[in-house]
């Protein structure tokens, strides 16, 4: 799982690793804006905090000569949609007099289970046009996750992405710290888009992406603070709350079930048997993983029956190391905890360890709303039925 | 005969004291495969009991690999600690090391792997991963070893579950070695890795390929197999259904923009020969067909 962050939350990560950018204050409402722009002075530039590309031609970024300008760009930027996304929060940064812009970005390459570093000369573009219309113009070096990104390395990126030889030197010490924040805050990418060289000859980062490995959280205590949860779904939040990989969708039978790929490929079947029942679709992920007990069961089945789209439930278990008969017992607890709150049709296949034993329990529960299944396809077909009811 | 794993192989689990690393060992015994031992620096010297069987615990690696003659490592040490152990096992010159922790920051694996492929001396399959088992013979990982016995089929995925499924649809004719590689954007076997191993073993007739979205090891597996196996693939590909920018569970199983979906890994598959399910049920037929014709 991955978090990317916001353009000024990657600004703030930066000035902490000694990169240089630009004075920057987030701004909610117009006043806001105002105020951020008297304090920065001058030139201010005001930018729709989205993410997304793009957001130039959209209208999110505007040039603000005084507070006030500052104060109306904000008021047209903020609720702006921008390919989906309503803009909520615009940051107010300084202005700055650009003589060239340029491309950086460090990324994990896992085709080469290595770290590749991308960077141009000829910045200011679309990156994956370029890469398209003009390869030779974006060097791709291979970074060795042991080795990291010294300033030697640096400086045979800089000449490979085809920088003068006076400005290597002065690129090259901004390359070693954007890879400090590439491995000291434990991210897949850190993009700079464009890094910029100023009038008076100053490199700062204009424009940063950075995207976070949720896997680290255990050792980036700060990074918990910098997820998004006003954008998150509330089911997933909720979800989240109970330590469930749920995602969201947009369809009418719930889904439950054990492993990550087991849980995507039931997506898959259900959609499949859907076509014969007007197109249901599933209405989401969810992956209770090994240890299917009582508690986690009921905290799955209560997301799922909260989302008022869903019309049937299908929960497809292959008893691995956790045995069927613990399923059907949490299946059984989980309906008892919910009471008159499940209302919905469940369809439970059950096979794999202690399969019999599953299934005689679920037989003997005989609650009205559970339907077995045998087979994967068969729960399916079941469930579409169910949903297109 | 098998891939990387047989009757022969003597196994140590990193992390044997640990509730997941003693729940396992008991299983990997049960499944027949020689566990010899375990490490826990803090618990050297001590022994752990299974039934009758009573194992030693080494401080160290190499310890335990000179002691028990170990060629073999299973990893459940937690993600905080895993990079640290799986280095040890590197510099121990540890043969094969699979690393079944779940939820190891993606640099340490990009570290780890670095510094075994400069070394040049272990295998390694993981992390996040179910393992790798040949039925009848040895189990290192958590693979119910009940489900099938050995048979002409190698099956490699990233799926731990699905391999299950598969196992089970597939379940009167059996496997050679089914090996879950895992689904972390950087894993140390890879899906052609295992192709490769099993283009050259002699008792695997023909290969189920389990892919899933995210990334393009399975293009890439597509551009091997139409270069390089003769055996019959059959693959399958979990995901049609995903949306783009949602991550299902794996690390990396996310559709970005056109790269990553099922369905260009399934043209890719095709376009290189592959007979390609839509199910798992689908996928069991026609590997029934190619089993059948052979």
């Amino acid at each position: 799982m991955t978090v990317d962050l916001y353009e000024y939350q990657a600004r703030d990560m930066f000035e902490k690793h000694g990169v240089p950018v630009l004075q920057g204050i987030v701004a909610d409402t117009a006043e806001e804006a105002r105020a951020a722009a008297s304090t920065i002075g001058g030139l201010t530039v005001v930018k729709a905090q989205v993410k997304t590309g793009g957001r130039g031609k959209a209208g999110g970024v505007k040039v603000a000569k005084t507070p006030d300008d500052a104060f109306e760009a904000a008021k047209a930027i903020l609720g702006l949609d921008i390919k989906g996304h309503v803009v909520k929060r615009v940051m107010v940064a300084e202005g700055a007099a650009i003589a060239q812009e340029y491309y950086f970005s460090v990324l994990l390459d896992r085709a080469n289970r290595s770290y590749l570093c991308l960077c141009s000369f000829e910045g200011g573009m679309d990156i994956e046009q370029l890469a398209v219309e003009r390869p030779d113009a974006l060097a791709r070096v291979d970074v060795n996750p042991s080795e990291g990104i010294t300033l030697a390395k640096a400086k045979e990126i800089a000449v490979a992405a085809k920088f003068p030889a006076e400005l290597v030197h002065k690129v090259a010490p901004v390359f070693v710290q954007l890879y400090g924040v590439f491995t000291s805050e434990d991210t897949t990418l850190v993009e700079v888009n464009p890094l910029v060289l100023t009038d008076d000859g100053r490199i700062l980062a204009l424009d940063g992406k950075v995207t976070l490995d949720a896997n680290a959280e255990f050792r980036q205590p700060d990074h918990a603070a910098l997820e998004d949860k006003a954008a998150t779904d509330p089911l997933e939040a909720k979800a989240k709350e109970h330590d469930l990989n749920y995602v969201k969708l947009d369809g009418e039978v719930g889904i439950i079930g054990n492993g990550a790929g087991l849980v995507m490929s039931t997506l898959d079947v259900v959609a499949y048997a859907g076509e014969n029942y007007g197109g249901v679709k599933p209405a989401n992920f969810l992956d209770i993983g090994g240890g299917a007990s009582a508690e986690v069961m009921a905290a799955g089945l209560s997301v799922i029956l909260g989302d008022p789209q869903v019309k049937s439930v299908f929960v497809n278990v292959f008893g691995g190391i956790t045995a069927c008969d613990a399923v059907a017992n949490g299946i059984v607890a989980a309906l008892e905890m919910l009471g008159d709150t499940a209302t919905k049709p469940l369809v439970v296949r059950l096979d794999g360890n202690s399969v019999d034993k599953g299934r005689e329990i679920l037989a003997a529960a005989n609650h009205p709303l559970v339907t077995l299944a045998t087979t994967m396809d068969d729960g399916a077909d079941r469930a579409a039925a169910l949903a297109a009811k | 005969m098998s891939i990387f794993l047989t009757k022969d192989s003597r196994v140590i689990v990193q992390g044997i004291t640990g509730g997941e690393g003693s729940k396992h060992t008991a299983l990997m015994l049960k499944a027949g495969t020689q566990v010899v031992g375990g490490v826990n620096a803090r618990k050297a010297g001590t022994t752990v009991e299974h039934g009758d069987i009573t194992l030693p615990v080494f401080g160290t690696v190499s310890e335990a690999m000179s002691e028990t003659g170990a060629d073999v490592s299973v990893v459940f040490v937690p993600p905080a600690f895993a990079k640290d152990a799986v280095m040890e096992a590197v510099d121990a010159a540890m043969p094969l090391i699979v690393v079944i922790t779940e939820g190891i920051p993606v640099q340490d694996t990009a570290e780890f792997w670095a510094y075994a492929a400069s070394k040049g001396t272990s295998r390694i399959i993981g992390p996040n991963c179910p393992g790798i088992i040949t039925p009848g013979e040895a189990l290192a990982g958590i693979t119910p070893a009940t489900i099938t016995g050995s048979g002409p089929i190698g099956l490699v995925s990233k799926s731990g579950t699905l391999t299950y499924q598969m196992m089970f649809e597939l379940r009167d004719i059996g496997f050679s070695t089914a090996i879950g590689i895992g689904g972390d954007p950087i894993v140390g076997t890879t899906h052609i890795d295992a192709l490769a191993a099993f283009e050259a073993d002699p008792d695997t007739k023909a290969i189920v390929m389990i892919g899933e979205i995210g990334g393009d090891a399975e293009e890439r597996a597509a551009d091997y197999i139409r270069a390089n196996v003769t055996k019959p693939v059959v693959g399958y590909v979990a995901g049609f259904t995903a949306p783009e920018g949602k991550t299902m569970g794996h690390a990396g199983a996310i559709v970005s923009g056109s790269s990553g979906t099922a369905q260009a890994k399934k043209e890719a598959l095709e376009a290189a020969g592959v007979r390609v399910g839509k199910t798992p049920s689908e996928t069991a037929q026609l590997m029934r067909e190619v089993i059948a014709a052979l």
